[in-house]
Protein backbone atom coordinates (compact mmCIF):
# COMPACT_ATOMS: atom_id res chain seq x y z
CA UNK A 1 0.00 0.00 0.00
CA UNK A 2 2.79 2.35 0.86
CA UNK A 3 4.84 1.65 -2.23
CA UNK A 4 3.35 4.44 -4.29
CA UNK A 5 1.44 6.47 -1.76
CA UNK A 6 2.50 9.17 0.65
CA UNK A 7 3.59 8.06 4.10
CA UNK A 8 1.20 10.48 5.82
CA UNK A 9 -1.69 9.04 3.80
CA UNK A 10 -0.63 5.58 4.90
CA UNK A 11 -0.63 6.66 8.54
CA UNK A 12 -4.00 8.38 8.23
CA UNK A 13 -5.50 5.29 6.59
CA UNK A 14 -4.25 3.27 9.56
CA UNK A 15 -5.82 5.69 12.05
CA UNK A 16 -9.27 5.93 10.46
CA UNK A 17 -11.82 3.32 11.52
CA UNK A 18 -14.06 1.54 9.02
CA UNK A 19 -17.25 3.21 7.73
CA UNK A 20 -16.29 6.59 9.18
CA UNK A 21 -17.52 9.92 7.98
CA UNK A 22 -14.67 12.20 7.00
CA UNK A 23 -14.06 15.80 6.09
CA UNK A 24 -10.77 16.51 4.34
CA UNK A 25 -9.91 20.20 4.46
CA UNK A 26 -7.76 21.18 1.51
CA UNK A 27 -8.39 17.79 -0.09
CA UNK A 28 -6.46 18.65 -3.31
CA UNK A 29 -7.18 16.05 -6.00
CA UNK A 30 -8.94 13.82 -3.48
CA UNK A 31 -6.21 11.17 -3.29
CA UNK A 32 -6.62 10.68 0.44
CA UNK A 33 -10.43 10.70 0.38
CA UNK A 34 -10.34 8.17 -2.42
CA UNK A 35 -7.93 5.99 -0.51
CA UNK A 36 -10.07 6.11 2.63
CA UNK A 37 -13.16 5.30 0.62
CA UNK A 38 -11.45 2.29 -0.91
CA UNK A 39 -9.62 0.97 2.15
CA UNK A 40 -12.01 1.93 4.94
CA UNK A 41 -15.33 2.35 3.17
CA UNK A 42 -15.32 5.88 4.52
CA UNK A 43 -17.79 8.40 3.20
CA UNK A 44 -16.13 11.67 2.67
CA UNK A 45 -16.46 15.29 1.90
CA UNK A 46 -13.71 17.62 0.79
CA UNK A 47 -13.06 21.34 0.68
CA UNK A 48 -10.65 22.62 -1.96
CA UNK A 49 -9.97 26.05 -3.36
CA UNK A 50 -8.17 25.21 -6.61
CA UNK A 51 -10.43 24.79 -9.63
CA UNK A 52 -8.65 22.00 -11.49
CA UNK A 53 -8.28 19.93 -8.32
CA UNK A 54 -12.00 20.26 -7.62
CA UNK A 55 -12.70 19.00 -11.14
CA UNK A 56 -10.53 15.93 -10.56
CA UNK A 57 -12.38 15.20 -7.30
CA UNK A 58 -15.75 15.34 -9.04
CA UNK A 59 -14.55 12.90 -11.68
CA UNK A 60 -13.53 10.51 -8.94
CA UNK A 61 -17.06 10.67 -7.54
CA UNK A 62 -15.96 12.58 -4.46
CA UNK A 63 -18.08 15.33 -2.93
CA UNK A 64 -16.16 18.55 -2.77
CA UNK A 65 -17.06 22.11 -2.01
CA UNK A 66 -14.99 24.63 -3.90
CA UNK A 67 -13.98 27.43 -1.62
CA UNK A 68 -12.01 28.75 1.31
CA UNK A 69 -12.00 26.32 4.23
CA UNK A 70 -12.06 29.21 6.71
CA UNK A 71 -15.44 30.23 5.38
CA UNK A 72 -16.85 26.79 4.64
CA UNK A 73 -16.32 25.00 7.92
CA UNK A 74 -18.46 27.34 9.98
CA UNK A 75 -21.58 25.99 8.25
CA UNK A 76 -21.09 22.44 9.53
CA UNK A 77 -22.96 21.41 12.67
CA UNK A 78 -21.24 20.06 15.79
CA UNK A 79 -19.70 16.60 15.66
CA UNK A 80 -21.06 15.72 12.21
CA UNK A 81 -17.83 13.96 11.18
CA UNK A 82 -15.94 11.12 12.79
CA UNK A 83 -12.68 12.64 11.60
CA UNK A 84 -11.76 16.01 10.24
CA UNK A 85 -8.47 15.90 8.38
CA UNK A 86 -6.19 18.87 8.07
CA UNK A 87 -3.39 17.49 5.97
CA UNK A 88 -0.44 19.82 5.30
CA UNK A 89 -2.71 22.82 5.73
CA UNK A 90 -2.42 24.04 9.32
CA UNK A 91 0.80 25.92 8.56
CA UNK A 92 -0.90 27.82 5.73
CA UNK A 93 -3.98 29.11 7.55
CA UNK A 94 -4.24 32.57 9.04
CA UNK A 95 -5.62 31.50 12.39
CA UNK A 96 -4.36 28.01 13.32
CA UNK A 97 -5.92 28.07 16.80
CA UNK A 98 -9.28 29.09 15.46
CA UNK A 99 -9.28 26.37 12.83
CA UNK A 100 -8.24 23.74 15.38
CA UNK A 101 -11.15 24.72 17.58
CA UNK A 102 -13.47 24.60 14.60
CA UNK A 103 -12.41 21.17 13.39
CA UNK A 104 -12.83 19.72 16.86
CA UNK A 105 -16.25 21.31 17.02
CA UNK A 106 -17.46 19.69 13.80
CA UNK A 107 -15.44 16.48 14.15
CA UNK A 108 -15.24 13.93 16.95
CA UNK A 109 -11.55 13.64 16.25
CA UNK A 110 -9.06 15.63 14.21
CA UNK A 111 -6.14 14.36 12.20
CA UNK A 112 -3.57 17.08 11.66
CA UNK A 113 -0.39 16.71 9.66
CA UNK A 114 2.27 19.35 9.15
CA UNK A 115 5.94 19.71 8.21
CA UNK A 116 8.19 19.64 11.27
CA UNK A 117 10.35 22.73 11.50
CA UNK A 118 12.35 20.99 14.24
CA UNK A 119 13.68 18.46 11.71
CA UNK A 120 17.48 18.32 11.88
CA UNK A 121 17.84 19.42 8.27
CA UNK A 122 15.89 22.59 9.03
CA UNK A 123 17.89 23.20 12.17
CA UNK A 124 21.23 22.80 10.42
CA UNK A 125 20.27 25.04 7.52
CA UNK A 126 19.39 27.83 9.90
CA UNK A 127 22.28 27.15 12.28
CA UNK A 128 25.06 26.72 9.77
CA UNK A 129 23.92 28.41 6.60
CA UNK A 130 21.91 31.07 8.42
CA UNK A 131 19.19 30.60 5.85
CA UNK A 132 15.54 29.62 5.82
CA UNK A 133 15.36 25.87 5.25
CA UNK A 134 14.36 24.26 1.97
CA UNK A 135 13.65 20.53 2.33
CA UNK A 136 11.53 17.83 0.71
CA UNK A 137 8.66 18.86 3.00
CA UNK A 138 9.33 22.58 2.70
CA UNK A 139 10.03 22.76 -0.98
CA UNK A 140 9.63 26.46 -1.64
CA UNK A 141 11.78 29.43 -0.75
CA UNK A 142 10.54 31.80 1.92
CA UNK A 143 9.24 34.29 -0.67
CA UNK A 144 7.20 31.69 -2.57
CA UNK A 145 5.87 29.58 0.26
CA UNK A 146 2.29 29.66 1.51
CA UNK A 147 3.50 28.43 4.88
CA UNK A 148 2.96 31.32 7.26
CA UNK A 149 2.65 29.43 10.56
CA UNK A 150 5.44 26.91 10.68
CA UNK A 151 6.03 25.01 13.91
CA UNK A 152 7.96 22.11 15.38
CA UNK A 153 6.47 18.94 16.86
CA UNK A 154 7.23 20.30 20.36
CA UNK A 155 5.50 23.59 19.57
CA UNK A 156 2.44 21.74 18.36
CA UNK A 157 2.30 19.48 21.46
CA UNK A 158 2.45 22.60 23.62
CA UNK A 159 -0.41 24.22 21.73
CA UNK A 160 -2.58 21.10 21.98
CA UNK A 161 -2.06 21.06 25.75
CA UNK A 162 -2.72 24.76 26.04
CA UNK A 163 -5.98 24.36 24.11
CA UNK A 164 -7.04 21.52 26.41
CA UNK A 165 -7.15 18.89 23.71
CA UNK A 166 -5.79 15.38 24.07
CA UNK A 167 -3.21 13.76 21.81
CA UNK A 168 -4.52 10.28 21.15
CA UNK A 169 -1.72 9.32 18.84
CA UNK A 170 1.20 10.87 17.02
CA UNK A 171 3.49 9.74 14.24
CA UNK A 172 6.69 11.14 12.91
CA UNK A 173 7.47 10.60 9.27
CA UNK A 174 10.78 10.69 7.52
CA UNK A 175 10.54 10.08 3.81
CA UNK A 176 8.65 6.80 3.61
CA UNK A 177 9.50 5.75 7.17
CA UNK A 178 7.02 6.05 10.00
CA UNK A 179 8.44 6.82 13.46
CA UNK A 180 5.56 5.96 15.76
CA UNK A 181 4.51 7.12 19.22
CA UNK A 182 6.81 5.17 21.57
CA UNK A 183 9.68 6.83 19.75
CA UNK A 184 11.30 9.34 22.06
CA UNK A 185 9.69 12.76 21.65
CA UNK A 186 12.97 14.60 21.51
CA UNK A 187 14.26 12.29 18.82
CA UNK A 188 11.02 12.45 16.88
CA UNK A 189 11.24 16.23 16.81
CA UNK A 190 14.75 15.86 15.44
CA UNK A 191 14.28 13.06 12.93
CA UNK A 192 10.73 13.50 11.64
CA UNK A 193 10.44 15.77 8.64
CA UNK A 194 6.73 15.61 9.00
CA UNK A 195 4.20 14.72 11.71
CA UNK A 196 0.67 13.32 11.93
CA UNK A 197 -1.37 13.87 15.10
CA UNK A 198 -4.67 12.37 16.15
CA UNK A 199 -6.28 14.70 18.65
CA UNK A 200 -9.64 14.97 20.36
CA UNK A 201 -11.48 16.94 23.00
CA UNK A 202 -10.84 16.14 26.66
CA UNK B 1 -55.55 45.92 -32.32
CA UNK B 2 -53.64 43.23 -34.16
CA UNK B 3 -55.00 39.77 -34.54
CA UNK B 4 -52.18 37.43 -35.16
CA UNK B 5 -53.36 34.29 -36.88
CA UNK B 6 -49.78 33.05 -37.10
CA UNK B 7 -49.55 33.08 -33.32
CA UNK B 8 -52.56 30.84 -33.21
CA UNK B 9 -51.01 28.34 -35.51
CA UNK B 10 -47.82 28.44 -33.50
CA UNK B 11 -48.81 28.58 -29.89
CA UNK B 12 -52.44 27.66 -29.71
CA UNK B 13 -53.02 24.99 -32.35
CA UNK B 14 -49.84 22.98 -32.42
CA UNK B 15 -50.10 19.43 -31.13
CA UNK B 16 -47.13 18.53 -29.02
CA UNK B 17 -46.27 14.83 -28.95
CA UNK B 18 -45.57 12.65 -27.08
CA UNK B 19 -48.06 13.77 -24.50
CA UNK B 20 -49.07 11.69 -21.50
CA UNK B 21 -52.65 12.17 -20.28
CA UNK B 22 -53.26 11.03 -16.70
CA UNK B 23 -56.28 8.81 -16.25
CA UNK B 24 -56.84 10.00 -12.69
CA UNK B 25 -57.35 13.38 -11.11
CA UNK B 26 -54.17 15.23 -10.32
CA UNK B 27 -54.18 16.79 -6.87
CA UNK B 28 -52.39 20.09 -6.53
CA UNK B 29 -50.56 21.41 -3.49
CA UNK B 30 -53.39 23.84 -2.76
CA UNK B 31 -55.87 20.95 -2.62
CA UNK B 32 -57.49 21.62 -5.98
CA UNK B 33 -57.92 18.86 -8.55
CA UNK B 34 -56.85 18.98 -12.15
CA UNK B 35 -58.90 16.78 -14.47
CA UNK B 36 -57.10 14.86 -17.20
CA UNK B 37 -53.82 16.60 -16.52
CA UNK B 38 -51.35 16.01 -19.30
CA UNK B 39 -47.63 16.37 -19.73
CA UNK B 40 -45.86 16.89 -23.04
CA UNK B 41 -42.28 15.69 -23.23
CA UNK B 42 -39.31 14.83 -25.40
CA UNK B 43 -36.74 12.09 -24.97
CA UNK B 44 -33.27 11.68 -26.42
CA UNK B 45 -31.16 8.50 -26.40
CA UNK B 46 -32.27 5.07 -25.26
CA UNK B 47 -33.42 3.78 -21.90
CA UNK B 48 -31.22 0.82 -20.96
CA UNK B 49 -32.51 -2.57 -19.80
CA UNK B 50 -32.01 -1.77 -16.13
CA UNK B 51 -33.69 1.61 -16.66
CA UNK B 52 -30.83 3.15 -14.75
CA UNK B 53 -29.53 5.69 -17.26
CA UNK B 54 -32.33 8.26 -17.22
CA UNK B 55 -31.57 11.94 -16.78
CA UNK B 56 -34.43 14.35 -16.25
CA UNK B 57 -33.75 17.85 -17.47
CA UNK B 58 -35.92 20.58 -15.98
CA UNK B 59 -36.42 23.71 -18.04
CA UNK B 60 -36.48 27.31 -16.86
CA UNK B 61 -39.36 29.82 -16.89
CA UNK B 62 -39.57 30.32 -20.63
CA UNK B 63 -37.91 27.09 -21.72
CA UNK B 64 -39.72 24.03 -22.97
CA UNK B 65 -39.37 20.30 -23.57
CA UNK B 66 -37.46 20.84 -26.80
CA UNK B 67 -34.12 20.96 -25.01
CA UNK B 68 -32.26 19.52 -27.98
CA UNK B 69 -32.88 19.27 -31.71
CA UNK B 70 -35.01 21.80 -33.55
CA UNK B 71 -37.88 23.43 -31.71
CA UNK B 72 -41.02 23.03 -33.89
CA UNK B 73 -42.40 26.42 -32.83
CA UNK B 74 -39.33 28.62 -33.06
CA UNK B 75 -37.54 26.49 -35.69
CA UNK B 76 -34.38 27.18 -33.71
CA UNK B 77 -32.03 24.84 -31.86
CA UNK B 78 -33.21 23.66 -28.45
CA UNK B 79 -32.09 25.64 -25.40
CA UNK B 80 -29.52 22.99 -24.39
CA UNK B 81 -28.82 21.69 -27.87
CA UNK B 82 -25.08 22.02 -27.35
CA UNK B 83 -25.30 20.08 -24.10
CA UNK B 84 -27.42 17.11 -25.21
CA UNK B 85 -26.51 14.62 -27.93
CA UNK B 86 -24.01 12.03 -29.04
CA UNK B 87 -20.66 12.68 -27.37
CA UNK B 88 -21.95 15.80 -25.65
CA UNK B 89 -22.14 16.41 -21.88
CA UNK B 90 -25.47 14.64 -21.62
CA UNK B 91 -24.32 11.94 -23.98
CA UNK B 92 -27.21 10.20 -25.71
CA UNK B 93 -24.89 7.26 -26.43
CA UNK B 94 -25.09 6.35 -22.76
CA UNK B 95 -27.95 8.33 -21.20
CA UNK B 96 -31.67 8.51 -21.76
CA UNK B 97 -32.60 12.16 -21.55
CA UNK B 98 -36.11 13.26 -20.65
CA UNK B 99 -37.35 16.82 -20.76
CA UNK B 100 -40.98 17.75 -20.19
CA UNK B 101 -42.91 20.97 -20.47
CA UNK B 102 -43.77 22.25 -16.98
CA UNK B 103 -47.22 22.27 -15.49
CA UNK B 104 -48.68 25.68 -16.26
CA UNK B 105 -46.56 25.95 -19.40
CA UNK B 106 -47.77 26.54 -22.94
CA UNK B 107 -46.11 23.82 -25.01
CA UNK B 108 -48.57 21.01 -24.59
CA UNK B 109 -48.61 20.37 -20.85
CA UNK B 110 -51.71 21.39 -18.86
CA UNK B 111 -51.72 25.13 -18.42
CA UNK B 112 -53.92 28.19 -18.76
CA UNK B 113 -54.07 27.84 -22.54
CA UNK B 114 -55.40 24.24 -22.27
CA UNK B 115 -59.06 23.39 -22.64
CA UNK B 116 -60.80 22.73 -19.35
CA UNK B 117 -62.30 19.22 -19.85
CA UNK B 118 -65.31 20.15 -17.73
CA UNK B 119 -66.33 23.44 -19.32
CA UNK B 120 -64.75 22.73 -22.73
CA UNK B 121 -63.40 26.29 -22.79
CA UNK B 122 -59.88 27.65 -22.37
CA UNK B 123 -58.83 27.73 -18.74
CA UNK B 124 -57.34 31.22 -18.96
CA UNK B 125 -57.05 32.60 -15.47
CA UNK B 126 -59.47 29.96 -14.21
CA UNK B 127 -56.52 27.60 -14.26
CA UNK B 128 -55.75 26.69 -10.65
CA UNK B 129 -52.70 28.12 -8.94
CA UNK B 130 -49.72 25.82 -9.29
CA UNK B 131 -46.46 25.43 -7.41
CA UNK B 132 -42.97 24.26 -8.32
CA UNK B 133 -43.77 21.18 -6.21
CA UNK B 134 -46.81 20.49 -8.41
CA UNK B 135 -44.64 20.68 -11.54
CA UNK B 136 -42.34 18.07 -10.06
CA UNK B 137 -45.24 15.86 -8.96
CA UNK B 138 -46.47 15.80 -12.54
CA UNK B 139 -42.98 14.96 -13.79
CA UNK B 140 -42.96 12.13 -11.27
CA UNK B 141 -46.10 10.72 -12.93
CA UNK B 142 -44.25 10.77 -16.24
CA UNK B 143 -41.22 9.01 -14.76
CA UNK B 144 -43.49 6.30 -13.30
CA UNK B 145 -45.20 5.94 -16.67
CA UNK B 146 -41.81 5.46 -18.34
CA UNK B 147 -41.09 2.67 -15.84
CA UNK B 148 -38.10 4.38 -14.25
CA UNK B 149 -37.57 3.50 -10.59
CA UNK B 150 -34.65 5.82 -10.00
CA UNK B 151 -33.36 8.72 -12.04
CA UNK B 152 -29.63 8.75 -12.51
CA UNK B 153 -29.70 12.51 -12.48
CA UNK B 154 -32.06 15.49 -12.29
CA UNK B 155 -30.62 18.74 -13.57
CA UNK B 156 -31.83 22.23 -14.40
CA UNK B 157 -31.09 25.93 -14.16
CA UNK B 158 -33.05 28.81 -12.66
CA UNK B 159 -36.69 27.68 -12.31
CA UNK B 160 -35.40 24.30 -13.50
CA UNK B 161 -33.04 24.36 -10.52
CA UNK B 162 -35.98 24.94 -8.20
CA UNK B 163 -37.56 21.80 -9.64
CA UNK B 164 -34.32 19.89 -9.03
CA UNK B 165 -34.43 20.99 -5.38
CA UNK B 166 -38.04 19.81 -5.07
CA UNK B 167 -37.11 16.50 -6.68
CA UNK B 168 -34.26 15.90 -4.27
CA UNK B 169 -36.37 16.85 -1.28
CA UNK B 170 -39.66 15.11 -2.13
CA UNK B 171 -38.31 12.03 -3.89
CA UNK B 172 -34.76 11.55 -2.54
CA UNK B 173 -34.95 7.78 -3.06
CA UNK B 174 -35.78 8.35 -6.73
CA UNK B 175 -32.80 10.58 -7.48
CA UNK B 176 -29.14 9.64 -7.52
CA UNK B 177 -27.55 12.92 -8.62
CA UNK B 178 -29.22 16.31 -8.19
CA UNK B 179 -27.77 19.36 -9.94
CA UNK B 180 -29.50 22.67 -9.27
CA UNK B 181 -27.82 25.41 -11.31
CA UNK B 182 -28.05 29.21 -10.96
CA UNK B 183 -31.00 28.99 -8.63
CA UNK B 184 -32.25 29.61 -5.13
CA UNK B 185 -34.34 27.96 -2.44
CA UNK B 186 -36.67 30.96 -2.44
CA UNK B 187 -37.39 34.11 -4.35
CA UNK B 188 -36.08 37.29 -2.80
CA UNK B 189 -38.03 40.56 -2.63
CA UNK B 190 -36.00 41.75 -5.62
CA UNK B 191 -36.89 38.64 -7.65
CA UNK B 192 -40.57 39.11 -6.84
CA UNK B 193 -40.45 42.84 -7.59
CA UNK B 194 -38.96 42.26 -11.03
CA UNK B 195 -41.58 39.63 -11.85
CA UNK B 196 -44.35 41.94 -10.70
CA UNK B 197 -43.27 44.57 -13.24
CA UNK B 198 -43.70 41.97 -15.97
CA UNK B 199 -47.06 40.82 -14.70
CA UNK B 200 -48.34 44.39 -14.49
CA UNK B 201 -47.25 45.00 -18.06
CA UNK B 202 -49.30 42.00 -19.22
CA UNK B 203 -52.34 42.73 -17.09
CA UNK B 204 -52.41 46.35 -18.22
CA UNK B 205 -52.31 45.40 -21.87
CA UNK B 206 -55.64 46.30 -23.47
CA UNK B 207 -55.67 42.88 -25.12
CA UNK B 208 -55.28 40.86 -21.95
CA UNK B 209 -59.06 41.14 -21.32
CA UNK B 210 -58.89 39.64 -17.81
CA UNK B 211 -57.08 36.68 -19.26
CA UNK B 212 -59.77 35.87 -21.83
CA UNK B 213 -57.83 36.97 -24.87
CA UNK B 214 -57.73 33.55 -26.51
CA UNK B 215 -61.50 33.49 -27.00
CA UNK B 216 -61.33 36.98 -28.46
CA UNK B 217 -58.54 35.89 -30.80
CA UNK B 218 -56.10 38.56 -29.67
CA UNK B 219 -52.78 38.45 -27.87
CA UNK B 220 -51.55 40.90 -25.19
CA UNK B 221 -48.34 41.08 -27.11
CA UNK B 222 -47.24 44.53 -25.95
CA UNK B 223 -47.51 43.59 -22.31
CA UNK B 224 -45.88 40.20 -22.75
CA UNK B 225 -43.14 41.74 -24.83
CA UNK B 226 -42.42 44.40 -22.18
CA UNK B 227 -42.38 41.69 -19.50
CA UNK B 228 -39.83 39.77 -21.54
CA UNK B 229 -37.69 42.86 -22.03
CA UNK B 230 -37.44 43.53 -18.31
CA UNK B 231 -36.76 39.87 -17.59
CA UNK B 232 -34.15 39.66 -20.32
CA UNK B 233 -32.13 42.44 -18.70
CA UNK B 234 -32.09 40.46 -15.46
CA UNK B 235 -30.68 37.44 -17.28
CA UNK B 236 -27.64 39.41 -18.45
CA UNK B 237 -24.96 41.34 -16.64
CA UNK B 238 -23.98 44.96 -16.95
CA UNK B 239 -20.72 43.75 -18.45
CA UNK B 240 -22.35 41.52 -21.04
CA UNK B 241 -24.69 44.35 -22.11
CA UNK B 242 -21.76 46.78 -22.33
CA UNK B 243 -19.60 44.35 -24.26
CA UNK B 244 -22.38 43.47 -26.66
CA UNK B 245 -23.82 46.94 -27.26
CA UNK B 246 -22.01 49.62 -25.31
CA UNK B 247 -23.58 52.92 -26.33
CA UNK B 248 -23.69 51.98 -30.00
CA UNK B 249 -26.35 53.71 -32.04
CA UNK B 250 -28.02 52.70 -35.25
CA UNK B 251 -26.79 55.69 -37.17
CA UNK B 252 -29.71 58.11 -37.61
CA UNK B 253 -30.57 61.36 -35.98
CA UNK B 254 -34.14 62.02 -37.00
CA UNK B 255 -35.99 64.04 -34.37
CA UNK B 256 -39.34 62.52 -35.31
CA UNK B 257 -37.90 59.12 -34.50
CA UNK B 258 -36.47 60.20 -31.18
CA UNK B 259 -38.27 57.46 -29.27
CA UNK B 260 -38.09 54.70 -31.82
CA UNK B 261 -35.05 53.20 -30.17
CA UNK B 262 -31.79 54.27 -31.70
CA UNK B 263 -29.49 52.59 -29.24
CA UNK B 264 -28.57 49.10 -30.32
CA UNK B 265 -29.47 47.75 -26.90
CA UNK B 266 -32.99 49.12 -27.36
CA UNK B 267 -33.62 47.40 -30.65
CA UNK B 268 -32.08 44.21 -29.29
CA UNK B 269 -34.54 44.21 -26.41
CA UNK B 270 -37.44 44.99 -28.72
CA UNK B 271 -36.44 42.06 -30.87
CA UNK B 272 -36.27 39.81 -27.81
CA UNK B 273 -39.73 40.97 -26.79
CA UNK B 274 -41.36 40.57 -30.17
CA UNK B 275 -39.93 37.12 -30.85
CA UNK B 276 -40.98 35.95 -27.39
CA UNK B 277 -44.68 36.68 -27.96
CA UNK B 278 -44.64 34.36 -30.96
CA UNK B 279 -43.85 31.39 -28.77
CA UNK B 280 -45.22 32.08 -25.33
CA UNK B 281 -48.62 32.43 -23.73
CA UNK B 282 -49.13 35.51 -21.54
CA UNK B 283 -51.26 33.72 -18.94
CA UNK B 284 -48.63 30.99 -18.65
CA UNK B 285 -46.12 33.73 -17.95
CA UNK B 286 -48.33 35.03 -15.13
CA UNK B 287 -48.81 31.58 -13.59
CA UNK B 288 -45.21 30.48 -13.84
CA UNK B 289 -43.71 33.70 -12.48
CA UNK B 290 -46.16 33.48 -9.58
CA UNK B 291 -45.15 29.91 -8.82
CA UNK B 292 -41.52 31.03 -8.70
CA UNK B 293 -42.37 33.96 -6.42
CA UNK B 294 -44.26 31.68 -4.03
CA UNK B 295 -41.39 29.22 -3.96
CA UNK B 296 -39.74 29.07 -0.56
CA UNK B 297 -38.41 25.76 0.72
CA UNK B 298 -37.70 27.14 4.17
CA UNK B 299 -41.18 28.57 4.76
CA UNK B 300 -42.52 25.39 6.32
CA UNK B 301 -39.62 25.39 8.79
CA UNK B 302 -39.71 29.04 9.86
CA UNK B 303 -36.85 29.96 7.58
CA UNK B 304 -34.61 27.08 8.68
CA UNK B 305 -33.53 25.68 5.36
CA UNK B 306 -31.39 22.99 6.98
CA UNK B 307 -34.53 21.19 8.19
CA UNK B 308 -35.48 20.54 4.57
CA UNK B 309 -32.48 18.32 3.93
CA UNK B 310 -32.65 16.13 7.03
CA UNK B 311 -31.31 12.62 6.23
CA UNK B 312 -31.19 13.48 2.54
CA UNK B 313 -29.47 10.76 0.55
CA UNK B 314 -29.01 12.37 -2.89
CA UNK B 315 -25.64 13.36 -4.19
CA UNK B 316 -25.81 17.11 -4.82
CA UNK B 317 -23.85 19.43 -7.05
CA UNK B 318 -24.73 23.09 -6.65
CA UNK B 319 -23.51 25.48 -9.35
CA UNK B 320 -23.59 29.27 -9.45
CA UNK B 321 -22.05 31.94 -11.69
CA UNK B 322 -19.99 34.93 -10.58
CA UNK B 323 -21.94 37.54 -12.55
CA UNK B 324 -25.43 36.19 -11.88
CA UNK B 325 -27.15 38.97 -9.93
CA UNK B 326 -30.62 37.44 -10.25
CA UNK B 327 -29.65 34.29 -8.37
CA UNK B 328 -26.32 35.29 -6.85
CA UNK B 329 -23.80 32.83 -5.44
CA UNK B 330 -24.88 33.76 -1.90
CA UNK B 331 -28.21 32.01 -2.59
CA UNK B 332 -26.43 28.83 -3.67
CA UNK B 333 -24.20 29.05 -0.62
CA UNK B 334 -27.28 29.00 1.60
CA UNK B 335 -28.23 25.70 0.01
CA UNK B 336 -24.71 24.34 0.42
CA UNK B 337 -24.66 25.36 4.11
CA UNK B 338 -28.04 23.72 4.69
CA UNK B 339 -26.78 20.51 3.09
CA UNK B 340 -23.56 20.72 5.09
CA UNK B 341 -25.60 21.18 8.25
CA UNK B 342 -27.01 17.73 7.59
CA UNK B 343 -23.65 16.31 6.56
CA UNK B 344 -25.15 15.50 3.15
CA UNK B 345 -23.09 14.65 0.10
CA UNK B 346 -22.65 18.03 -1.52
CA UNK B 347 -20.35 19.52 -4.08
CA UNK B 348 -20.34 23.17 -4.96
CA UNK B 349 -18.67 25.31 -7.59
CA UNK B 350 -18.98 28.94 -8.47
CA UNK B 351 -18.11 29.30 -12.13
CA UNK B 352 -16.52 32.44 -13.47
CA UNK B 353 -18.55 33.98 -16.23
CA UNK B 354 -19.38 37.58 -17.02
CA UNK B 355 -22.56 36.68 -18.88
CA UNK B 356 -24.98 36.86 -15.98
CA UNK B 357 -27.80 34.51 -15.06
CA UNK B 358 -28.07 33.21 -18.64
CA UNK B 359 -24.61 31.62 -18.27
CA UNK B 360 -26.26 28.26 -17.62
CA UNK B 361 -27.69 28.32 -21.15
CA UNK B 362 -24.44 29.37 -22.80
CA UNK B 363 -21.28 27.61 -23.82
CA UNK B 364 -19.31 28.21 -20.65
CA UNK B 365 -16.42 25.70 -20.89
CA UNK B 366 -16.05 25.15 -17.15
CA UNK B 367 -19.77 24.42 -16.77
CA UNK B 368 -19.45 21.69 -19.39
CA UNK B 369 -16.33 20.31 -17.77
CA UNK B 370 -17.84 20.27 -14.27
CA UNK B 371 -21.06 18.59 -15.39
CA UNK B 372 -19.20 15.99 -17.44
CA UNK B 373 -16.92 15.20 -14.51
CA UNK B 374 -19.74 14.96 -12.00
CA UNK B 375 -21.66 12.53 -14.22
CA UNK B 376 -18.54 10.37 -14.66
CA UNK B 377 -17.99 10.41 -10.89
CA UNK B 378 -21.66 9.66 -10.29
CA UNK B 379 -21.38 6.44 -12.25
CA UNK B 380 -18.54 5.13 -10.10
CA UNK B 381 -20.57 4.21 -7.05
Amino acid sequence: MMKNGRADHYVITKIVKKNSRILDIGCADGKLLHLLKREKNASGQGIEIEHDKVEVCLQKGLSVVEGDANKEIISFPNKCFDYVILSQTLQTVERPKWIMNEILRIGKKAIISFPNFGYWLCRTQIAFKGKMPVTSDLKLHWYDTQNIHLCTISDFCELVNEMNFVIENKFGINGKKVLSYPFNSFLMNLFASHAVFLIKNK
Amino acid sequence: MTTNKSYYKNIYNYEHTPNLVLNKNFKLQNGKMLQKANIAYQTYGKLNKEKSNAILICHALTGDQYASGINPITKKKGWWHDMIGKGKVFDTNSYYIICSNVLGGCMGTSGPKSINPLSKTFYGINFPEISIKDMVKLQYELIKFLGIKKLFCVVGGSMGGMQVLEWGINYPEKVKLAIPIATSFRHTAQNIALHEVGRQAIKNDFNWIEGNYIDKKVVPEKGLSAARMVAHITYMSEKSLSTKFGRNKRGFNNISKIFSGNFEVESYLQYQGSSFVKRFDANSYLYLTKSMDRFDLSEKYNGKLESVFKNNTCKWLIISFTSDWLFPTSESRHIVSALNANACKVSFVEIESDRGHDSFLLKVPRLYKILRGFLIGGKLQ
